[in-house]
């Protein structure tokens, strides 16, 4: 087993992973989230009440559970960061954490076009929306903390404990606004809650969640292995892959 | 080699304990701050500047003033004690007396537990004692005003420790304030929402004691956790300079 882990340790091996992996994550994803898009925004019954512009649902449900998702997929790497300062798991957070905020930023942006012929508002301060709007802000903060800070080993640590704290502070902002929100106005907004869908419209929104982690893997995977020649490119193995590739 | 000639090597014992350090470590922010009593004065200031602000830009009228001014107290406040954590860890950085503090046997989670306390006292505190004035000048009730100081009381600390991981996070950093508002502004949104609510609650009769009991609850939580991040993130901007 710890040779297991000690072999995760390493970005070379890490590489060779990755690159082995890559093929099948794009496939499965593409073929998978596109199964599921179809079929949710071609196929699936209209919605009793909101007609057909429900169906955004397939990509703003998405995008909303993969940006929470990812920030506790960086808080999980960040422990790792900080107690086996393992390379590889801060090479993750830092390649992933742009992923989280344009996933966060999608899943607003989804949010307020479905809102605009729902509600007849792009944006109500909801406790939802306003939640899912500071961990935007709490993204950005460890996107922008990391590119202050020249040292890339400091750096990752200095973001780890960023994440922690703010991983802390989630449950406690999601609850205060929950709370806030109650307080200034009952909950008007029924719809915002998941309804209680009939098979053909759940298992379409099942796939595409799927097929987006899956291409967020390959994604992931990318952006690792980009960074890790950037990392390691003074290392033998980079040297030679790049010689490799040059002929 | 003969062991008995030597006498055995004792760990050096240090001369002060914990509690002792924590004390001196206060004590020395407290006299550094009343030297340069500027300093003292530019976060109070930037307070009353900024409560101005509100009735100049949005609206003077009497109405507004009673409804929102307990959260443009709280915004001013919030945002004061934001400008002044850069001077939590900054002189101390540039003249080299972190690293002393760093090095010191007691743990460092107590030392910088002590300097937010010193920064609580310096900036927090003076800011509720001067919230009565403004808060009669935005038309709040006497009993209004009273929870409001009493809500600030249990959350200005809570600010300047949540606020001391940000500064030592961005210590030494070139945009090091900007990047410091980002990143704490975010966390502090909990206690915002929750020292207003509670003034709300008291103007519509509600009894407040929970929500009191709450903003306690954040404060422990805080006193507990905080220093710990901060210590830990001091050591990396350190070990990074």
């Amino acid at each position: 087993m710890w040779q297991w882990f000690h072999k995760l340790g390493s970005p070379k091996w890490f590489y060779g992973i990755a690159n082995r992996l890559m093929p099948w994550l794009l496939a499965g994803g593409l073929i998978v989230l596109l199964a599921g898009l179809v079929w949710g925004l071609a196929f699936a019954p209209k919605d009793y009440l909101q007609g057909n512009s429900y169906r955004i649902i397939f990509i703003h449900v998405p995008a909303a559970f993969l940006a929470q998702s990812i920030y506790i997929m960086m808080a999980v790497a960040a422990v790792v960061t900080l107690v086996w300062r393992m390379k590889l798991a801060d090479v993750f957070v830092k390649a992933i954490a742009p992923v989280g905020l344009v996933l966060t930023f999608l899943s607003l942006f989804t949010g307020a076009v479905w809102g605009k012929p729902t509600w007849g508002t792009w944006w109500v301060w909801d406790a939802r929306l306003t939640s899912m709007l500071i961990l935007l802000f709490l993204y950005g903060g460890a996107i922008a903390l990391d590119r202050a800070i020249n040292d890339e080993k400091s750096a990752a640590r200095a973001v780890a404990v960023l994440v922690l704290v703010g991983v802390v502070n989630i449950p406690i902002i999601k609850y205060s606004v929950d709370w806030w929100n109650t307080l200034h106005q009952p909950a008007t907004f029924k719809l915002t809650e998941k309804p209680s869908m009939p098979m053909e419209m759940w298992v379409p929104l099942l796939l595409s969640v799927l097929g987006l982690y899956l291409l967020f893997g390959w994604l992931a995977c990318l952006r690792m292995k980009t960074e890790i020649l950037l990392r390691e490119q003074r290392t033998r193995w980079v040297r030679e892959l790049v010689l490799a590739g040059r002929k | 080699m003969n062991a008995e000639s030597r006498p055995a090597l004792k760990p050096v014992e240090s001369a002060i304990g914990p509690v002792q350090a924590m004390v001196a470590v206060f004590m020395r922010d407290v006299r550094v701050a009343f030297r340069q009593r500027q300093d003292l004065l530019n976060p109070l200031l930037f307070f009353i500047m900024v409560v101005t602000l509100f009735p100049l830009g949005v609206s003077p009228e009497v109405a507004f003033l009673k409804q929102s001014g307990a959260g443009i107290l709280w915004v001013a406040a919030l945002l004061s004690v934001l400008l002044s954590l850069d001077h939590l860890f900054r002189h101390d950085f540039d003249d080299g007396t972190l690293e002393q503090l760093i090095l010191q046997p007691q743990p460092l989670f107590l030392l910088i537990l002590a300097k937010t306390l010193a920064h609580w006292i310096l900036t927090g505190l003076p800011l509720v004692l001067l919230t009565p004035v403004l808060g009669i000048m935005v038309h709040l009730d006497g009993n209004s005003v009273a929870i409001l100081c009493l809500t600030l009381l249990i959350g200005t600390p809570v600010l300047s420790l949540i606020g001391a991981i940000g500064a030592a996070l961005t210590l030494g950093l070139r945009s090091a304030g900007v990047l410091l508002s980002l990143l704490i502004i975010p966390l502090y949104i909990p206690v915002l929402i929750f020292g207003t609510g509670t003034v709300a609650a008291a103007a519509e009769g509600a009894p407040v004691a929970g929500y009191l009991a709450l903003m306690g609850a954040f404060l422990v939580l805080a006193l507990t956790l905080a220093p710990f991040a901060a210590a830990a993130a001091l050591r990396i901007s350190m070990s990074n300079s």
